[in-house]
């Protein structure tokens, strides 16, 4: 199981996507999942090795290491790729229900199982909030967590064991906060995609519930 | 998820690329990702690790490192890479959406269109005409400005395209100015010049692409407006024979880089 999975789960989700959607998917596939993969791993690989405080107390490091940083940066930035992209599934099963209905039914219940219609805009339109809400939601934990989206390059420890106020030291600071601004860039064009999507979806699907309503008056 | 997604991705729109845009995607998977894959990022593999420093003060090390590297030439080349294969994708989704029209066209039952089946649309490989000309040609534009920003920055981060052996730190909490020694500087001298070399390589690629793509555009509309000129008697004759050897002048192009489709 590897990022692979994510890569195959979402070209499923492409074939029902509108076309602002398969932008998202573009953005999420080359800037996101391809730049994590590629370049921001590594960065953090050795983090706690590299992570060093200005005492030979054995077990300082581990416990300042440990305090300033509960959950690491790359660690929840992988937790972000996975939720923001698991709300697309709903679509999926929808379209994978109304299909396997036909087939019970054995005849032709849709005019295309994939058209983004009735039941399956509700489930999408869920799916979008639901996306949305989540990169969000990730984006306020980074921010809390981490004192906004700066890494010092020196914090100040003090718990036991460490004797007294220790100087301790990050590795690569800056090249680390040069990727997490990248992810709050691309965590932002996320939303704002996700937010013109559902905008264009109820403006659509509103025009022709009227326009419908108003040919049926007339007639 | 790995480059080789990215060269699944890319394969798709090398069917619609001019020659020389095919001869720039060989070029960018085999002289750039691939080595930066396979040699480059063992080379800095132990950058911070073999990164020494002659002192003992915890911090320095790490301290001088992140002052002299604020992001390492390995990530700054994948995210180049990244960026300058990225406006390929606006040229995929522009063919993705024609097909998707031809195909609502093709199950209206429009008699327009000339296709006999879905697999035909499927396999259609599209001229770059119209809306398509201008699609691929600012893509061209954009890898060009982001190729020539990241050279730029990689210039002006690291003062040239030089790794010194020996590098003079004096940030705190460094005790006085310490000399700190970078590993493998030769190396990575050699492989940084190969990645500027083969980066200026397809800048010209690039150029020349946009080049032709400009010479095609004003030659076919100088050739219109003679056409215009012409008698009108014959006009309709003289355009549909214009119009077929334009068509047989672009398919022979073409056709002669069957060798380098997927």
């Amino acid at each position: 199981m590897t990022w692979a999975f994510l890569r195959d789960l979402l070209s499923g989700v492409n074939t029902y996507s509108t076309g602002i959607g398969r932008i998202w998917v573009a953005v999420v596939f080359m800037f996101r999942l391809l730049v994590y993969v590629a370049a921001a791993e590594n960065i953090w690989k050795h983090e706690h090795d590299e992570f060093e405080c200005n005492i030979k107390q054995p077990g300082c490091e581990n416990v300042c290491f440990d305090h300033f940083f509960p959950v690491s940066h790359i660690r929840l930035w992988a937790l972000q790729l996975i939720m923001v992209s698991t709300p697309s599934l709903l679509v999926v099963f929808h379209v994978a229900y109304r299909e396997n209905r036909e087939k019970h039914h054995n005849r032709k219940l849709y005019k295309n199982p994939g058209k983004i219609d009735g039941g399956l805009l509700c489930t999408y339109l869920i799916s979008l909030i639901l996306k949305t809400g989540l990169e969000i939601v990730f984006l306020v934990l980074f921010y809390k967590l981490y004192n906004g989206f700066k890494i010092p390059h020196l914090v100040k420890c003090d718990i036991k064991p460490c004797p007294n106020t220790v100087d301790c030291y990050i590795s690569k600071p800056t090249e680390k906060m040069i990727f997490l601004y990248f992810l709050v860039a691309t965590s932002c064009l996320c939303i704002i995609l996700n937010l013109s999507e559902l905008t264009y979806l109820v403006f659509k699907y509103s025009i022709k519930c009227y326009l419908k309503r108003h040919v049926k008056k007339q007639q | 998820m790995d480059w080789g997604a990215l060269h699944t991705i890319l394969g798709g729109v090398n069917k619609h690329s001019t020659s020389i845009g095919k001869i720039w995607l060989t070029v960018l998977f085999i002289f750039r990702i691939m080595i930066l894959v396979v040699a480059a990022e063992r080379v800095w593999g132990d950058e911070q690790d073999d990164f020494v420093c002659n002192t003992l003060q915890p911090g320095c090390r790490n301290v001088c490192y992140d002052h002299f590297f604020p992001i390492s030439h390995i990530r700054l080349w994948a995210l180049q890479l990244i960026f300058v294969s990225t406006p390929a994708l606006l040229v995929a989704m522009h063919v993705a959406y024609r097909r998707h029209e031809k195909k609502r066209q093709f199950r209206k039952g429009d008699q327009k269109c000339e296709f006999k089946d879905i697999e035909e649309i499927r396999k259609q490989r599209f001229h770059i005409e119209g809306s398509l000309w201008w699609t691929y040609t600012s893509s061209i534009f954009f890898r060009l400005i982001f190729e020539a920003v990241f050279m730029y920055a990689f210039y002006f981060m690291y003062d040239g395209f030089r790794m010194p052996r020996l590098m003079k730190c004096n940030a705190w909490p460094c005790p006085n100015t310490v000399d700190c020694f970078v590993s493998r500087p030769t190396e990575k001298t050699v492989f940084t010049i190969f990645m500027i070399a083969v980066s200026s390589i397809c800048i010209l690629l690039n150029v020349a692409e946009l080049c032709y793509l400009l010479t095609k555009f004003f030659l076919g509309r100088s050739k219109k407006a003679g056409n215009s000129k012409q008698q009108p008697n014959h006009e309709n004759k003289e355009e549909t024979k214009q119009n077929e050897m334009n068509e047989l002048i672009s398919d022979s192009c073409q056709n002669t880089v069957i060798g380098f489709s997927s």
